[in-house]
């Protein structure tokens, strides 16, 4: 986890770097606010990958490991499910609103809703607790 | 249908037989509709993404053929407006990216880490059906009755503001954008989050393949970028629909907003979109040359100093605004030839005193090199602002990106044909393959030549018709020349793929005998990828599980036997 965290918070901060060097020499302030706002977004996640670091310290995947090390369960998906698609096509009508007339939101809203509710009851649900 | 993803607890020893059972899904188009598999979103997105190809190709045909003549009448004039601007948009928004970040890496990366899926199955199936609804949108422009949009792929203000850009297909035009947009970022989401934590034990971050570096960069890039897109283009639809003056002089706005905001997420985008095609040249060069690949850590130091710099170096594509700042933008554009020259450096150092075997895949990524650098050093030239006063907005700026994507096409290639027999387990035609290239390759310098001398004597981009001219117009006829050359290689690829679809699978496992995990597992790969993994020790586990008798590469920091400044070999 440590060389992960290392290379956001060395883009953030070089990204940094950069926006304020930027924004007193040009004193142009889009592109020193989008500038900072990048180093931001470099570095909070880079801190909060460095948190967990220390939290966990070195997994199987960060040192020198065999395969054994490493089995085991990771998570549990659905293997297959419908609310991606469902989702997507609701967020298309959503998209063509805009374009076409509000009334294609009247159908695209309700289905984006049907299938954000849908996906969440289905990894609620997950799935066999106890694993195979 | 629920499954449980697991690490396989096999080790190599039993080959063939990990604690994985066959996965019961629903068949045919439900299947399609209701996937979370990556491999199976992979290949979507590069199906799809190749269609954009051709279609975004057949565009650029009607241009090429629109300028043989110097008053073309191929196409109308302000549907050439829109054929260019669906044509830079198709290629950038809808083919390039999505075939390396959505394609090749969704179906790759997972397997270069040993992962038995990418890490948020559902939200990789939800981006690739914004990208298909994206795509159809921008498309369905040509279904309205004002047209498809029609102000350039960069949509500068105040051209495609409602007074100047009415109609429905500027609107499809910012939609689709959203769509893929978001598409985009949840793909990035995707990779981040699977490299981080679902690679294989002992697969350190400076052990992972070079391509999934390169895709990791690209994920923390499109993480900065596409954000800032997508917010441009809602203030862009919001200055159309709603009112807003936010990009409008005349109500206190600026327009010079719009390029700075699009530019932020353009050059970085450009990078988003080579990165990919880097990497997958990175693989394909030292396994045809039968040699680990040279200067690995410096090739990822490169990747990343490339994503750094790649953020400052927005307004150089707005030199001619008069309101950047010059010196800054210059100094840093120039900045970024150095990791760029450094991997052309290990590229070829990967090859020195190797075997090198030239087949489909390698020749593609040595056209890759060749057409790549042509691009990259006219690009160091437009980096220096009196140079790119003189050449804003005319051909030379066409064909120096034209040298670059047309670069990234033959690197696109290049990963097809090293890959399809992963993907599908068999081959495709080797001889047809380098067919194509030679046509591909040598069409693409015969079609970018032209525009560098043209570009020089001012002819203006984006121009259905121009002065009559006998030297402008016999270098626009080669120029177009070359475009067909191109069109003609595209049609040798369609049949190529099309006659392996019913042959036999006889790829095997390795065939290259190369070096990745994707290597190790069967072709095509089963669900959840691997039924057994070696151990990784090095960044080549395959060849060291095939080649137990090598000398070892030794990378790691945390090997006492480690010297500071470079791989270590010793003997086993």
């Amino acid at each position: 986890m440590k060389a992960e965290a290392r290379l956001l918070i060395f883009l953030g901060v070089f990204i940094g770097i950069m926006g304020i060097v930027y924004g007193i020499w040009s004193k142009e302030w889009g592109g020193t606010a989008m500038l900072i706002g990048t180093c931001i977004l470099g570095i909070f996640p880079g801190l909060y990958y460095r948190w967990w670091s220390k939290r966990m310290g070195e997994r199987p995947e960060d040192r020198d490991a065999t395969v054994e090390e490493g089995a085991g369960r990771i998570d549990t998906f659905p293997g297959s499910s419908i609310w991606p698609f469902t989702l997507g096509m609701g967020c298309w009508l959503l998209v063509l609103s805009l374009v076409f007339g509000t009334w294609f939101a009247v159908i695209g809203l309700p289905v984006v809703m049907f299938a954000l509710a849908g996906g969440t009851a289905e990894s609620r649900r997950g799935g066999d607790p106890v694993g195979h | 249908m629920v499954d449980t993803l697991e690490r396989t607890t096999a080790h190599e020893d039993d080959h063939g037989h990990g604690g994985h059972e066959e996965h019961h899904g629903p068949g045919g188009l439900l299947n399609w509709l209701t996937t979370t598999d990556h491999k199976v979103i992979g290949m979507n997105y590069t199906v799809t993404s190749v269609v954009m190809l051709l279609i975004g190709g057949a565009f650029a045909m009607l241009i090429r053929a629109q300028l043989t003549v110097p008053d073309g009448a191929v196409v109308s004039l302000s549907k050439y407006n829109e054929l260019f601007t669906m044509h830079g948009s198709v290629m950038i928004y809808l083919f390039a990216g999505p075939f390396a970040f959505g394609g090749l890496a969704n179906y790759m990366v997972p397997i270069q880490i040993g992962a038995p899926d990418m890490a948020f199955p559902r939200l990789n199936a939800f981006s690739y059906w914004l990208y298909l609804t994206g795509s159809i949108t921008m498309l369905l422009g040509f279904l309205t009755a004002s047209g498809a949009a029609n102000f350039g792929w960069v949509g500068y203000a105040p051209l495609s503001n409602a007074i100047n850009s009415p109609g429905a297909g500027a609107d499809l035009w910012i939609g689709a954008l959203i769509l893929t947009g978001f598409s985009a970022i949840f793909t990035g989401v995707n990779l981040v989050a699977t490299i981080f934590y679902l690679r294989a034990p002992g697969m350190t971050m400076f052990r992972m393949p070079i391509f999934t570096w390169n895709m990791l960069v690209t994920g923390i890039l499109i993480l900065l970028a596409f954000p800032v897109l997508t917010a441009g283009l809602v203030m862009l639809y919001a200055d159309r629909h709603f009112g807003t003056h936010i990009y409008d002089a005349n109500g206190g706005g600026s327009p010079v907003l719009w390029q700075h905001i699009f530019w932020f997420w353009g050059h970085p985008e450009v990078y988003i979109l080579a990165l990919p095609f880097f990497g997958m040249v990175t693989e394909i060069i030292p396994v045809f040359s039968r040699k680990p690949l040279f200067g690995y850590k410096g090739m990822v130091f490169a990747t990343i100093s490339i994503a750094a710099l790649s953020t400052g170096v927005w307004a150089h594509h707005m030199f001619t605004t008069g309101v950047v700042l010059l010196p800054f933008f210059s100094f840093m554009t120039y900045l970024i030839s150095i990791p760029t020259g450094m991997k052309f450096f290990n590229w070829i150092g990967s090859m020195w005193g190797g075997q090198v075997r030239y087949t489909a895949a390698m020749l593609f990524a040595i056209g890759f090199l060749l057409t790549f650098l042509v691009g990259g050093i006219t690009g160091i030239l437009l980096a220096s602002p009196p140079l790119d006063f003189f050449t804003h907005d005319t051909y030379f700026v066409v064909a120096h990106f034209h040298s670059v994507v047309m670069a990234l096409v033959l690197g696109a290639m290049a990963g097809i044909y090293y890959w399809y027999p992963k993907m599908t387990g068999r081959f495709l035609n080797e001889r047809l393959g380098k067919l194509q290239f030679w046509l591909l390759f040598l069409g693409s310098m015969v079609f970018v030549m032209p525009g560098y001398v043209l570009g020089l004597q001012g002819m203006p981009r984006r121009m259905a018709v121009y002065i009559i001219d006998p030297t402008w117009q016999n270098l626009n006829i080669v120029s177009s020349i070359g475009g067909f050359m191109i069109g003609i290689s595209t049609l040798i690829f369609a049949v190529n793929v099309i006659s392996t679809i019913k042959a036999p699978k006889t790829a095997g496992p390795n065939p290259w005998d190369a070096h990745t995990l994707e290597w190790f597992t069967t072709s095509p790969p089963p669900h959840h990828n691997f039924y057994s993994l070696p151990n990784i020790k090095s960044e080549r586990p395959t060849w060291d599980y095939f080649h137990p008798d090598a000398p070892a590469l030794v990378h790691d920091d945390h090997d006492p036997s480690h010297v500071p400044g470079g791989a270590k070999v010793d003997a086993k």
